[in-house]
């Protein structure tokens, strides 16, 4: 057993791997909320990626990989047994964890899997936890039965109806509080349009919001400053201020402007890939 | 017998319309040739005045008389009694400021190009095989860790190893050399040189890790636990923005990211390499330091049509230095002083399309003696762009500071060290960007060097 090394590799769904790799000192340090940059090859980019979970005493943590471009898509190919080539961690500040009394966790897509952390740490505290989990389609909710584990309540949702109620997760919250449910705090996770409109919902509904953020970044140290967001009027460093901030004031327009500074770079990624290896992706 | 007014060699440069288009060195190592004909000038003054200036005190008559006999290896060893990583040294020390600005032909003859030729000894004997790091005393059997790998740490690591220590150098990205990897362009500093410096404080036998972030992945109180000393060289670290209007427009980088994209990441290779960088057609870097001048000729060499650099007061003033300013005019850099960025002007996509600016005059002189700029009421103008690197200096990384409640600091963020040199918490020891906020890769290296002398004695002393 070597550090980086994939110990367990699960598949999830068509796009979605779990990893567990053995990293010590990061299992040892983490705390819900936080992240790992994760590199795979020389040459490859710095991603920033979810601690899902850890375990100090096997030295192990887990993360859970969705292949969107180029260097998700190789993270994804790796087996059981082979090592992740650089791996930095523990970064950002972890969430504020108290006991508000009821509080809304709610996961999009891949970002179920990000919020379980916050969820199970929330839970540990005290707190009633009510569990919104959206995707597209059935397959696509994730780590429902982990979730399970740590919630009150838990309420899957799908575009399609394939799975729970049909319909987005904003819908879901909103008959959950129009049946009397009094909600302290809300943590959401998922893409940032999601985010934008359950956290403003959640206001609407008296529930504080809060989201976790996710920039380009490049170092996760605070030392390059591409992460850049605003919330409340001020510039912040998600790497380091964050991932997670008080969504009330949060400028998620701009962050939507910020993440697609590189779309078309990524597209380039992955044709250059395909034509090397002669082979199609199979990216949505 | 020397010949001092024989003319100073500056060696060969790649000429600026190819360099421009490359990420090669700019400038060659001397010849054979021009190394003696450059060695052949010092005097070998008994007074050695450049020694005396340069902060880590190389032994300049005395490696240059060695490289006059042709013995490139001797001439290694004997600077590497007091600097261990000369490859870097010759290249990046501005040397103006140091050896070469008290040789005592600068006025008549122009000084000896020490720089160059420090720069040919190390090449040579490296290439030689004649680069041999000097053995280590016998172990002392305590332990050192050092935070961070820039030039101040290695410097650091080089010398406690030297001395005996079982040392250790922490990094927290993934490849060694800190400011060196990230920050300065390989045209200036070649990777490969960086790779050969860090293989040689290697074979002392220093230890060396990537992805440890002090203060994240561990703790300095754990480290504490775990070794006899810390010497804390992490650097600066964190870029300083304007607070202006549109700074978060796409298209605005900070110099940090923009030089670890090209750098570290080796984005100009993209799609080879995974980081992508975009460059578009108008690039205004602001700020007048060394950093804005290497961000500039980067962003030069990825097929812009402008590069401009807006500085708030004149060339006088200006802290970059006199050379990298030269190197940037030639390879078609612009430069528009005394003027004052207001705000970033973005589309209605938040995509950058220019700066405006206010037009400055110089008033009195500031604290450091320059003068201040003063703006010109109605001056505003606004300067096309889309691309905007954002130059302007850079402070404390806070990491270790704010898991360390009793490390102190002062007001400006940087570690505070007493009178003796020492930070405040018994056997953690600090220097370069940490404890100066951003200054040079020399004085970082000189802090090591020191800080690896007082850890020495305070070893000892136990």
């Amino acid at each position: 057993m070597q550090e980086n090394q994939i110990l367990l590799k699960e598949q999830l769904n068509e796009v979605v791997m779990k990893f567990v790799i053995y990293k010590p000192l990061i299992a040892k340090a983490a705390k819900a909320g936080q992240f790992v940059i994760l590199r795979g090859r020389e040459g490859g980019e710095r991603v920033p990626v979810t601690l899902v979970d850890w375990d100090a005493q096997k030295g192990t943590i887990t993360v859970i990989i969705q292949s969107i471009g180029k260097s998700t898509f190789m993270f994804n190919s790796l087996k059981q047994g082979d090592c992740f080539l650089n791996i930095l961690g523990p970064l950002g500040t972890a969430v504020d964890v108290a006991n508000y009394g009821t509080v809304a966790v709610v996961g999009g897509g891949v970002g179920i899997a990000e919020v379980y952390p916050i969820a199970k740490a929330l839970k540990e505290a005290g707190n009633k936890v009510i569990s919104i989990l959206g995707a597209r389609t059935k397959e696509l909710v994730i780590l429902e039965p982990e979730m399970k584990a740590v919630s009150d309540v838990i309420l899957p949702c799908t575009d399609d109806g394939s799975h729970g109620q049909k319909g987005m997760v904003t819908d879901v919250l909103k008959n959950v509080v129009e049946a009397g449910e009094k909600i302290n705090a809300g943590f959401v996770i998922g893409p940032i349009p999601m985010m934008k409109f359950t956290s403003k919902l959640m206001l609407e509904l008296g529930i504080e919001p809060y989201a976790s953020l996710n920039p380009i970044m490049l170092d996760g140290t605070g030392m390059c400053g591409g992460c850049r967001v605003t919330v409340e009027g001020k510039v912040r460093f998600a790497c380091v201020d964050g991932p997670m901030f008080p969504a009330r004031t949060i400028d998620f327009d701009e962050l939507i402007r910020r993440t697609g500074e590189y779309k078309d770079r990524e597209k380039t990624a992955v044709e250059h890939y395909e034509k090397d290896h002669q082979c199609k992706l199979g990216l949505h | 017998m020397p010949n001092p007014s024989s003319p100073r060699q500056n060696g060969h440069q790649q000429e600026p319309s190819v360099r421009k288009n490359n990420f090669e060195e700019v400038a060659h190592t001397f010849t054979h040739e021009e190394a003696l004909l450059e060695a052949d000038r010092c005097l070998n003054c008994p007074t050695h005045p450049c020694q005396n200036a340069c902060p880590v005190g190389v032994h300049i008559p005395a490696f240059i008389a060695k490289v006059k006999t042709g013995d490139i290896g001797a001439a290694a060893s004997e600077i590497m009694q007091t600097s261990l990583l000369p490859a870097i040294c010759g290249r990046v020390c501005p040397q103006e400021k140091h050896c070469e600005g008290h040789c005592v032909l600068k006025a008549k003859f122009g000084s000896v190009n020490i720089g160059g030729l420090e720069r040919y000894v190390a090449d040579t004997a490296r290439a030689q095989g004649a680069l041999k790091p000097p053995t280590p005393c016998e172990n002392t059997g305590k332990k050192v860790v050092c935070i961070g790998s820039g030039p101040s740490s290695l410097a650091c690591a080089a010398e406690l190893r030297r001395a005996g220590h079982d040392v250790t150098v922490l990094e927290a990205l993934h490849a060694y050399g800190g400011v060196l990897r990230y920050g300065i362009p390989s045209f200036r500093l070649p990777r490969e040189v960086i790779n050969k410096e860090v293989e040689t404080v290697q074979e002392m036998g220093v230890k060396f890790k990537t992805d440890v972030l002090v203060g994240a992945t561990i703790t300095l109180t754990e480290l504490l636990k775990e070794y006899d000393a810390v010497y804390i060289g992490s650097g600066a670290g964190l870029p300083m923005m304007l607070g202006i209007e549109g700074e978060n427009a796409v298209g605005v980088y900070s110099a940090n990211e923009f030089l670890t994209r090209v750098n570290l990441m080796q984005a100009y290779k993209f799609p080879e390499t995974d980081t992508p960088i975009r460059v578009g057609k108008n690039v205004i870097v602001l700020g007048g330091g060394n950093s804005a001048m290497d961000a500039a000729r980067c962003a030069m060499r990825l097929s812009p049509e402008t590069v401009t650099i807006a500085y708030r007061r004149s060339a006088e003033e200006m802290p970059a230095r006199a050379a990298e300013v030269e190197h940037a005019q030639e390879e078609g850099v612009q430069f528009e002083y005394l003027v004052t960025p207001k705000e970033v002007v973005k589309d209605e996509y938040g995509h950058v399309t220019g700066v405006r600016f206010t037009r400055n005059e110089l008033g009195a002189p500031d604290e450091k003696g320059r003068r201040r700029p003063v703006e010109i009421a109605g001056s505003d103008f606004v300067m096309p762009a889309d691309t905007v690197i954002v130059a302007i200096g850079q402070r404390p990384n806070p990491t270790i500071t704010k898991t360390t409640p009793d490390l102190k600091t002062t007001e400006r963020g940087v570690i505070a060290l007493n009178e003796k040199g020492e930070t405040s918490l018994k056997g953690v020891f600090a220097g370069g960007d940490i404890i100066r906020g951003g200054a040079t890769v020399l004085l970082a290296m000189n802090d090591g060097i020191a800080a690896a002398g007082k850890i020495n004695e305070y070893l000892g002393g136990k």
